[in-house]
């Protein structure tokens, strides 16, 4: 199934090759959650702070269990902050 | 201590100078900059004045930290009655010249009446004078910015001026110091500009002393190693800025679009911190040339840029192809996504303009992203718009706006009346996002429910520095909250509020709370100055100041029908995105809010909350 990873800020780099700007189109198997996810691209685990399924947070003790489906987005930052 | 313990009182109809002790009794209970500058306007301010008359004064005022080196000390404020909203105003700027006002040895400038000819201030240390700025007058910020250096041969002099706008009185028209540091909100600069003070221009040669030495360094030192060990003010903020929050605000569906008719910018992307950093590919380089500090912060999120020599908007006009601030979010959101616009090198060229001219972005954007909808929906046309074609999206339709509106030409002036005055007089009010007719920002309460409350319930009308609960909403800070829910935020907003009036008050930079509680804050403030400041009295004192905002503008005529929102955002749901299907929630927070503020269901402080608050 396809899934949209986006890596924002200092994460960008953890991206695949063929990703644009901050978004790439990924095949990912069934029963995929979002930390091994994000785990199989090597996004530092202590740098993912926000982290979006869909537009909605996850706290870090709930991305072992999550699954992500075919067409989800996934968008993950460091620590950031503006205003 | 941390004080001169001096303010200047400026006449400005009379033309005199008067010095006076600052208040130390006021001092202690409303602390300094917001809190004890708002004091001395509702004492001496009536409600009901004009704000665009003699009778308003204009303060600016340091914090006891300002021009320490505390981090982010070099905070001042202006405090005024506000002429976009009729309610009092405090707008807060950084950069350099709160900290020189220390220097020159005054705590507060108060300018009262109005000066019958064009004027500007000097204050060199103790020599103050009022000087004739015909010379000045009709010159933007920058150019009045070099020639009053130039004038005193002293590039160590640091400016505070309003631009064309503020001359103009447009009613979003703000003051600049430092070339791009801006008191933004409320249309401070066209009080300024209607009391015929064209700049202020400060240049110190003194110190500011602190209570306890050795605390206070050792205070502030705590305070700079906890900033610089956390990973938003210590890598977050100073390499993506603020800006890095469009993406995180458009994917979290709160990002309010086409003056809110959506809740995700689909070009946010184009307009974000990341494509600021990203090559051109006309030229090869980023817009972002690099971030930069206030006086004595260790954070430096600001963000200066260079607009593409061959971008439409300045191809012809070397004189903008230096570097300067911007964009910051607020300002890349209202300019951008407000109005549906993805040129990011033209959105940089208007926040120049802004700057150069003395506008807030963010009214004078949501208020073109409202003109728009005006324009597509028929309601305006080509006749009344002077030929711009003003259609979402039109990067040359913003440009001609901003070209045209600090010098009130044309369909210009009817923009600098702001979007709740533009949409009454076209029959369309409902078009306004506006909170006690003050624009709201980038944060749209359909998706972030809290910021609804803080918005309908903030003492200078819609805005997000007055209670900052995205930080918890979405940023996670200091713990998450669910942005979708209504449960538990009417505490949560209070809370904010009343922390942020005092670090308001203190000279600090609010942004330091995305690392500091009032933990790290007080015994930097208490080791500066006299007075006991424990955490408790911080938000004691932050409590009393919201309260004393409000009564001054239960005073000058607002109720409990002004904490409302949009009616867009309270019964058009959002259409895509975490929060589609939802409305805000202000029903479900309001009454609560008012209970746990001490006031009643008509929003009215209490007997029993003034006696407790001592305002």
């Amino acid at each position: 199934m396809q899934v949209t990873l986006k890596l924002f800020a200092s994460l960008t780099p953890f991206l695949p090759a063929g990703a644009e700007r901050n978004a790439a189109q990924i095949e990912v198997a069934d029963g995929t959650t979002i930390l091994s996810l994000l785990d199989s691209y090597n996004v530092p685990r202590e740098h993912c702070h926000l982290v979006m399924l869909n537009g909605v947070y996850h706290a870090p003790e709930a991305r072992g269990s999550v699954p992500v489906s075919d067409g989800d987005h996934l968008a993950v930052w460091p620590p950031v902050a503006g205003g | 201590m941390g004080w001169t313990g001096k303010i200047l009182r400026i006449d400005l109809t009379n033309g005199t100078v008067n010095t006076e002790a600052l208040n130390m009794e006021w001092a202690d209970k409303y602390l300094g900059q917001r809190g004890l500058a708002s004091k001395y306007l509702v004492e001496e301010v009536d409600p009901k004045a004009d704000p665009l008359g003699p009778e308003n004064k204009l303060i600016m005022a340091t914090g006891p930290l300002t021009g320490t080196c505390a981090s982010t000390g070099g905070r001042y404020s202006v405090i005024t009655k506000g002429p976009l909203t009729g309610a009092i105003a405090c707008s807060n700027s950084g950069g350099y010249f709160g900290a020189e006002l220390k220097f020159a040895g005054w705590d507060m400038v108060i300018f009262e009446g109005q000066s019958p000819k064009p004027v500007y201030v000097t204050i060199f240390d103790d020599d103050v004078q009022i000087r004739d700025a015909g010379g000045l007058w009709g010159k933007s910020v920058w150019e009045a910015d070099k020639k009053i250096k130039s004038d005193h041969q002293d590039q160590m002099i640091h400016v505070a001026a309003i631009g064309v706008a503020g001359e103009n009185e447009v009613l979003y028209s703000c003051i600049v110091n430092d070339l791009h540091r801006a008191a933004g909100r409320s249309g401070v600069g066209a009080v300024m500009g209607n009391k015929n003070l064209k700049a202020v221009a400060v240049r110190g040669t003194g110190g500011v002393k602190v209570k306890d030495f050795k605390t206070f360094m050792d205070a502030t030192n705590a305070g700079k190693k906890v900033l610089k060990d956390n990973a938003v003010t210590g890598q977050g903020l100073p390499a993506f800025g603020t800006q890095v929050l469009m993406n995180v605000i458009n994917e979290a569906g709160a990002m309010p679009t086409r003056n809110g008719k959506d809740v995700q910018f689909e070009s946010a992307n184009d307009i974000s911190a990341e494509a600021m950093a990203e090559p051109r590919r006309s030229d090869g380089k980023p817009n972002l040339l690099t971030n930069q500090a206030c006086f004595g912060c260790t954070i430096a999120c600001g963000r200066i840029s260079k607009i593409d020599e061959t971008h439409y908007t300045v191809q012809n006009k070397p004189e903008y192809w230096h570097a300067s601030g911007g964009l910051e979010y607020e300002a890349a959101w209202a300019l951008g996504s407000a109005t549906g616009i993805k040129d990011l090198e033209g959105l940089t060229y208007v926040n120049f303009i802004c700057n150069e001219q003395g506008l807030d972005p963010i009214t004078f954007g949501a208020t073109v992203g409202a003109a728009m909808e005006l324009y597509e929906t028929g309601v305006i046309d080509d006749k009344i718009t002077g030929g711009i074609e003003l259609k979402f999206g039109s990067s040359e339709a913003l440009v001609k706006c901003v070209e045209l509106t600090g010098k009130a030409e044309g369909f210009g002036k009817e923009l600098g009346l702001g979007s709740k005055r533009l949409t009454e007089k076209y029959g369309k009010p409902e078009l306004s996002m506006t909170v006690k007719g003050q624009e709201f920002p980038a944060y749209d309460p359909r998706g972030i429910q809290g910021m609804g409350l803080t918005y309908a319930t903030s003492n200078r009308g819609a805005c997000h520095l007055r209670g900052y609960t995205v930080a918890s909403e979405i940023l996670g800070i200091p713990e998450k909250t669910d942005p979708l829910e209504t449960d538990g935020k009417p505490g949560l907003v209070k809370a904010f509020q009343d922390a942020t009036a005092a670090v308001d008050s203190s000279g600090l930079c609010v942004f330091t709370t995305f690392a500091w509680t009032l933990e790290d804050i007080a015994p930097q403030v208490d080791a500066a100055v006299e007075g006991n400041w424990t955490v408790d009295k911080m938000l004691e004192v932050g409590e009393r100041i919201w309260n004393m905002e409000r009564i001054f503008n239960n005073k000058a005529g607002f109720t409990a029908a002004d904490d409302n929102l949009p009616e867009r955002l309270l019964k058009d749901a959002a259409k895509t995105g975490p929060a589609k299907g939802l409305v805000a929630g202000l029903d479900k927070m309001l009454p609560e809010y008012y209970d746990l503020r001490g006031w009643t269901q008509e929003g009215v402080p209490t007997n029993e909350t003034l006696e407790r608050l001592a305002v």
